[in-house]
């Protein structure tokens, strides 16, 4: 294992390729790994794209990809897409879009499958991140699907996030005030050619106008970039090159007016969250499941013999107690 | 369609048959539940009078040569000129599908037809890296125009028509060609064949794309009014349902697909071009596929007739009536073929070949039983033309014009088929035409959809293919000879395409190359510009990289 | 949690024909996989890259052009360079059975001919292809 994690530090594409898998598929001990990795990251510039399924959000990252290659930016992507919930497979369409990229040695792109789990898939999103930082990916673009809790909390991980809107889908502007305003530095109106762009744009506005963060936030003004047909290839191209500036103007704010490190705050005690749930609570559950116990206390509690409350103090009193650092005063059982 | 009485009289008869039918079935249960066509429209036990009531003998049925056309265009049928037996045929290289074509003339057949390998179908030439390992595979070789001499060697082309199954590059191909028949001394009044150049299908189905759909379709539409003005007897466009089908749609997504792409190049044509639609119509030529679904399949082409000549007439004023006619090549379906017991591929093919017939279709290729291994051989090829030849002289299939017409069953699946069709074609105009149907992958996943349900029922058995999910040889010995296509031709073709690059006028090429960069950037008919550069021994890759440039690469969305 | 098994379809050369991509790559998602799907019109070179970044543990080539002889090859050999030959390459589309023996030898471990049922070729990854360790 410490071998994987040195062959990733010296740049090697397969290990890192490998360690992201260990990453996604929760193997014990991989956190060993990560703690030299951790050390060496903080160099990238993260950029979430969200947006409804069918914006066109993978063949713009596609194109945001030719824009920073253009720069002579290396390039890496995470690109979760949903798993199926009958079969637990999935079909990982976002890599199709940005095929041309695969023989560009500077370009690193991964899919992720959402597998329906909590919390696991955005912890895994954000250590992927740190290993392609630390491949010397100088930008990362992570892109997710949905304006969910998970979806959010995967796009925390970025120091930019691009939302992506598409005229002519209806409740867009209902997803925008119900949550999507609070997350996006930046507004893309994708396919401007389609009926209804002009409209969107001035809604868009318009909700901004309103937005607190416009006023009183960080004092960024948040841009709505109008983004061409990718049928027209040139004036795609020309649109999207814009939209890859005006991301890096975005960077540039933050780290001008120290706001990065707001931004990095959130994340790194995100980060923290996940690193404890998983050491913590992670290995109780497994041990609880293991055993059977767990549905076996779920059957006590359906029973009403007892209630969730005692059953956690108890097993809180159980582990915090062999805890090293624990005195188990917390779990007393008055 | 039929007098009260007799309706009323049907329908006391009818009520007995069914009350014995209900009977029978109590004690005899059927095989099975449901009986659909291949493409799961449902079948009823029987079909009488109350089946095609509702229609009307003059307005839907008709006399052949006569609006609606349902019963063919042409007045005397098969008697006066059985259809174009027309076998696909392209080989390695220029000189050997000249062989194969020298070969196929003499054993009967009437036209020809090429099929170019990936690289020439791509756009891209021999010495290109993405041409690798793919040299002469699938059909033949094309760089310049030098290799396109010896394609034609000995070939009248005043006589002999030539389909070209060409889609991005078709402009190209179809230069060369022009270029020929310059450099032969016949005018170009004289010239007759067809080139694929249907873009649109490639989008839904078979995936040789270049440029992005709306300047594929200006490519077209240049053909179009070149060919409207100085090649007349060319068929610019073949507007090709095969391949969909093959990809696998139902019938009546082939259907109404087909025909919904030709109604965008009429609509391109005519506002691009500002031609009226009298001046190309009769140029549109149709491609179809003849699956193994007997009366499915003959339902489908004579509801292709009649769907396209309303079409024309109603939808885009039509004056002329030949504008009306539609005219189809018929290829029998690769995709019904097998590779267990393939000799069992003859007999499909037969089926497959006497519902293009009795549907009517103008032009042929029947498939050879080897072809799901390999490009066939000769021996197989000949089979695959005397099956053609025993339908036509032979069978009796013939004798007469449209026989099934007035068949209870075969008028109702028709109507059936041209409901079904025109409602996809409603849809596809309110998205804003096929052009933003593509884009937005509305057919691409209709026929993803279609092919995964089809797979699924022939693993599960609701369907049968005989030799895959039953009837199935254990120990199976195939002894078919393969046709190998010797990997030493693609080092024979490099050294070829490096000839001519030496010994052209690299600078007069670069010129004629910048003169079309200037008429795409401009917008204007790039034919003229085409065939000169072509003469200069322009490669297909260096005219069609000036596509790119200008236009744009379109990339696979993998729709699925 | 468990290892899944991550696979990636792909279709070299410049043949279009993606009926059969297409079909098993749905097939594979209801089969419980993770699927990526390379799309048409890919080179070798891009083949491997992309197996070899998506840490995939099987790669199924599809083509139908008859360039089966030389890209197939091609890409077992560029995973090879890479150190990557412990992903399992599979073939399938019109490859005559007198290519099997050559491309056997070049490292495809399975070729699936047309009519092949999805159950034979899901049952012999289940049988043949692990998630690596």
């Amino acid at each position: 294992m410490a071998n994987l994690g040195e062959r990733v530090l010296a740049g090697d594409i397969r290990a890192a390729s490998r360690l992201i898998r260990n990453l996604e598929d929760g193997i014990p001990d991989t956190d060993l790994i990560m703690k030299d990795i951790f050390l060496k990251t903080g160099k990238s510039h993260v950029i979430g794209i969200t947006g409804a399924p069918g914006a066109g959000k993978s063949t713009l990252t596609d194109e945001l990809i030719a824009a920073f290659r253009k720069k002579d930016r290396s390039v890496g992507v995470m690109a979760v897409d949903p798993s199926s919930p009958f079969t637990g497979g999935a079909i990982l369409g976002d890599r199709i879009r940005m095929m041309r990229h695969a023989e560009d040695k500077k370009v690193f792109v991964r899919s992720m499958a959402s597998r329906g789990n909590m919390g696991g898939l955005s912890k895994a999103v954000g250590e992927s991140i740190h290993v392609m930082d630390v491949l010397g990916q100088e930008v990362i673009i992570v892109e997710t699907c949905g304006v969910g809790q998970q979806e959010v909390d995967i796009i925390n991980h970025a120091h930019t996030v691009i939302v992506v809107l598409v005229p002519g889908m209806g409740d867009e502007v209902q997803a925008l005030k119900a949550g999507l305003m609070e997350i996006a530095d930046i507004f893309v109106i994708n396919k401007a050619d389609r009926d209804g762009a002009g409209k969107l744009y001035k809604e868009v506005l318009s909700v901004i106008e309103m937005s607190s963060r416009n006023c009183g936030g960080d004092g960024w003004t948040i841009p709505v970039l109008m983004v061409e047909s990718v049928l027209e290839p040139h004036k795609f191209a020309a649109s999207v090159a814009a939209l890859g500036e005006k991301i890096e103007e975005h960077h540039q704010y933050l780290v001008a007016n120290n706001l990065i490190e707001a931004r990095i705050r959130n994340k790194t005690a995100a980060e923290l969250n996940e690193a404890l749930w998983a050491s913590i609570m992670q290995p109780v559950l497994n041990e609880l499941n293991a055993e059977g116990e767990f549905e076996m206390m779920v059957d006590q509690l359906m029973k009403r013999h007892i209630d969730p409350y005692t059953l956690a103090r108890e097993i809180a009193g159980r582990y915090m107690k062999r805890s090293p650092c624990g005195d188990g005063s917390s779990a007393d059982q008055s | 369609m039929f007098t009260p009485d007799l309706l009323d009289k049907s329908s006391q008869l009818r009520r007995k048959w069914e009350d014995e039918v209900k009977r029978t079935v109590e004690k005899h249960a059927d095989q099975k539940e449901s009986w659909t066509t291949l493409s799961d429209m449902d079948i009823k036990r029987l079909y009488g009078p109350e089946d095609i009531k509702d229609m009307d003998f003059a307005r839907d049925i008709g006399y052949p040569g006569q609006f609606p056309y349902l019963r063919g265009n042409q007045v005397t049928g098969y008697r006066g000129k059985y259809w174009t037996f027309r076998m696909f045929s392209g080989m390695s290289t220029a000189v050997e599908t000249n062989r194969r074509w020298h070969y196929l003339l003499q054993a009967g057949q009437t036209g020809l037809s090429t099929a170019f390998d990936f690289p020439t179908l791509m756009g891209y030439d021999t010495d290109s890296p993405r041409a690798k390992g793919e040299c002469g595979k699938c059909g033949v070789a094309i760089d310049t125009i030098d290799d396109f001499q010896d394609l034609i060697q000995g070939i009248p082309l005043d006589k002999i028509t030539t389909s070209m199954t060409i889609n991005p590059p078709a402009s190209v191909l179809w230069a060369m060609y022009i270029a020929s028949a310059e450099l032969q001394g016949v005018p170009l009044d004289k010239i007759g064949g067809t080139i694929q150049n249907d873009m649109l299908k490639e989008f839904i189905a078979q995936k040789t794309f270049m440029c992005p759909p709306d300047p594929s379709v200006k490519l077209i539409s240049d053909t179009v009014e070149f060919g409207t003005h100085h090649v007349p007897k060319w068929n610019t466009i073949s507007i090709s349902g095969y391949h969909i089908r093959e990809a696998g749609s139902t019938a009546v997504q082939e259907l109404a697909f087909t025909l919904r792409d030709g109604m965008e190049y009429i609509e391109d044509a005519t506002r691009r071009k500002g031609l009226h639609v009298d001046q190309f119509a009769q140029r549109l030529s149709f491609f179809f596929n003849a699956h193994i679904d007997f009366f499915e399949e003959i339902a489908k082409l004579r509801a292709a007739r009649r769907i396209w000549a309303r079409a024309l007439k109603e939808r885009y004023g039509a004056q002329d009536p030949r504008s009306l006619w539609m005219r189809f090549h018929t290829q029998t379906a690769g995709c019904s073929l097998t590779a267990q017991q393939p000799y069992n591929n003859v007999v499909r093919t037969a089926i497959e070949a006497l519902a293009a017939v009795l549907g009517g279709t103008q032009s042929l290729h029947t498939n050879s039983l080897d072809e799901v291994f390999c490009l066939p051989s000769d021996s197989a090829v000949q089979i695959a033309i005397r099956t053609q030849q025993i339908i036509a002289e032979e069978t009796g299939a013939a004798n007469t014009i449209d026989p099934l017409a007035g068949s209870y069953f075969v008028e109702s699946l028709t109507n059936q088929m041209e409901e079904a069709a025109w409602d996809y074609i409603h849809k596809i105009d309110d998205m804003g035409g096929m052009v933003k149907a593509i884009e937005r992958g509305f057919p691409q996943m209709e026929l993803s959809d279609a092919a995964y349900k089809f797979q699924r029922q022939i693993d599960s058995g609701e369907k049968t293919m005989v030799g895959i999910n039953k009837y199935v040889e254990a120990e199976e010995q195939v002894n078919i000879p393969i046709v190998d296509i010797d990997e030493s031709i693609e080092e024979e073709q490099l050294r070829r395409l490096a000839a001519v690059k030496r010994s052209r006028d690299s600078r007069y090429v670069a010129e004629c190359l910048n003169d079309v960069l200037t008429v795409c950037k401009k917008g204007d008919n790039v034919m003229p510009t085409v065939i000169a550069a072509v003469k200069a021994h322009a490669t297909v890759q260096e005219v069609c990289d000036v596509y790119r440039e200008v236009y744009g690469e379109y990339r696979d969305p993998g729709i699925y | 949690m468990s290892r899944k098994l991550r696979v990636l379809i792909a279709k070299p050369g410049l043949d279009g024909h993606d009926r059969g991509a297409k079909v098993l790559a749905r097939a594979f998602r209801d089969e419980g996989y993770e699927v990526i799907y390379t799309g048409c019109h890919q080179t070798p070179e891009m083949i491997a890259a992309v197996a070899i970044q998506e840490d995939v543990d099987l790669v199924g080539l599809s083509c139908l052009s008859g360039a089966h002889n030389y890209l197939f090859p091609q890409v077992t050999r560029l995973l090879k360079e890479e150190g990557a030959d412990d992903i399992v390459v599979m073939g399938g589309g019109i490859i005559p059975e007198q290519d099997h023996a050559a491309l056997h030898e070049a490292g495809i471990a399975a070729i699936f001919g047309p009519g092949t049922p999805l159950d034979a070729i899901t049952g012999w990854i289940n049988d043949n292809v692990k998630p690596r360790d």
